[in-house]
């Protein structure tokens, strides 16, 4: 008897208004396939069926389907609670009058930083002020509101005046997460990983923003894992708790996991969310304990972290069956330190010098 | 300030009470997260519509169930604090 996945991760499409170069999309050229929108009703259904709550509609830029109104109210009809994650743009109050009608439950939007200039620059285009009146739109509609905040080198070291806009606008949740090296984020991270001083810098700014704040706003911090010793429970375990549908049509135990070399992942146009969660050898291949290498198989935390995370194992050792070298028991860790030793004298401001990669969109 | 009998609590924004449809058990939906309520829980959360007092939904329980209505006080006082203090309930 397999588990039952609780979130549907629907991402709508890979266009985006938006070109950070922290962006976990995958990064190789993308077949514009989107799946048109029977399809997604279909997954919607049987995602509830398998026994999903919520389903969350990311992208991309969400907002860019046309039919989302329509998807949300779909989501509604199953029973899933559904959260809109967007970078804000395209959001305007008639459509968020829409979405409220079709039963849209929460919001998220992302800020690049906590000022235009320095935000902007990020994204690769004009969108600060647009999230700004886009945060309010959402307030005046009733929605809840998280922000999500990328940390990376060049605004980690706003985070105090990030925290404040957050507070400013209202949010009622704030996400700082610390970019997560996958997709472009991964071409770009001697650009991105911010400096051991950095990190520590944040989290003393996170824990007394989380004090000030306790009962008003929630503050989660999310650590990079590149400076742990333990790995992250990532996905709670493959095929554990998390579906990913992408756009295309193609069903993953998480939304990077098309970094993984070998895995072939079914789609929605020919088998079922059933078949492919229960049956699929990509959701079996990594469930469960008995895929685990040493010293994996016989730690005790197998079953807390699950051996972290396949993307990243293979991504820096080449082998997605590998103990993921955040773990400081990873035979591989010594790739993951050098690395991280060999940026530790970079500045902020080399950020946005030569071999900075842009998120491109599909062509 | 925190709940007592003369607040009127509800469901704070974003919150949504229903069943899991695959176990039967009451559940609260919000953003990021699920609880598992029990049937008491339940039975004091489907009274909570930001109009009903504390007061009034412990004699409506008093009422519906055999309970001793100091046991039944504490219960439901205690419920609705705790999803208070989750910001899943506001008075």
């Amino acid at each position: 008897m397999h588990p039952r996945p609780y979130l549907l991760l629907a991402e709508l499409t890979y266009q985006c208004p938006l070109h950070c170069p922290y962006c976990s999309n995958p990064a190789k050229f993308q077949r514009n396939n989107e799946l048109p929108t029977n399809d997604w009703l279909r997954v919607i259904e049987q995602a509830a069926d398998l026994g999903a709550l919520h389903v969350g509609f990311s992208g991309g830029e969400p907002l860019q389907r046309r039919d989302l109104e329509q998807l949300v109210a779909h989501s509604r009809r199953a029973g899933l609670y559904s959260n809109l994650i967007t970078s804000g743009i395209g959001l305007d109050s008639q459509r968020a009058t829409r979405l409220r009608e079709a039963g849209l439950d929460a919001v998220q939007i992302s800020l690049q930083s906590d000022e235009a200039g320095l935000a902007d620059k990020i994204a690769g285009v004009k969108a600060h002020e647009l999230k700004l009146k886009a945060a309010g739109i959402v307030r005046e509609a009733g929605f809840p509101l998280t922000i999500n905040a990328v940390l990376h080198r060049a605004n980690i070291e706003r985070l105090e005046q990030i925290i404040l806009l957050a507070e400013k606008l209202g949010a009622d949740r704030l996400e700082l997460a610390n970019t997560q090296y996958y997709g472009w984020a991964f071409r770009n991270r001697a650009r991105l990983l911010p400096t051991r001083r950095q990190i520590d810098y944040a989290l003393d700014v996170a824990a007394k923003a989380r004090a000030r704040l306790a009962g008003r706003l929630e503050i989660l911090f999310i650590a990079p894992d590149y400076y742990g010793d333990r790995p992250k429970p990532c996905m709670n375990g493959w095929g554990n708790r998390f579906i990913t549908v992408n756009p295309s049509g193609d069903v993953l135990p998480c939304p990077t996991a098309g970094d993984i070399p070998g895995l072939r992942f079914e789609n929605v146009r020919n088998q079922t969310l059933q078949w492919i969660w229960n049956e699929s050898d990509a959701f079996n291949r990594f469930r469960g304990t008995a895929w685990m290498p040493d010293p994996c198989r016989t730690c005790e935390f197998r079953e807390i972290d699950f051996g972290g995370c396949r993307c990243q194992a293979a991504l820096i050792t080449g082998d997605a069956a590998a103990t993921d070298p955040a773990c400081s028991l990873s035979p591989d860790r010594r790739k993951l330190l050098r690395f991280v030793e060999s940026i530790q004298g970079e500045s902020p401001n080399q950020f946005f010098e030569d071999g900075l990669v842009f998120r491109q969109n599909p062509g | 300030m925190p709940p007592d009998e003369t607040s009127c609590p509800q469901l704070a924004r974003g919150v949504r009470l229903q069943t899991d449809a695959k176990t039967g058990d009451p559940i609260l939906l919000f953003p990021e997260g699920v609880l598992y309520l029990s049937e008491t829980a339940q039975e004091i959360l489907c009274r909570c519509d930001g109009r009903k007092s504390i007061g009034n939904i412990l004699d409506e329980l008093a009422a519906e169930y055999e309970a001793e209505a100091e046991t039944l006080r504490k219960d439901v006082l205690d419920c609705v604090l705790d999803l208070y203090q989750r910001k899943l309930v506001v008075v």
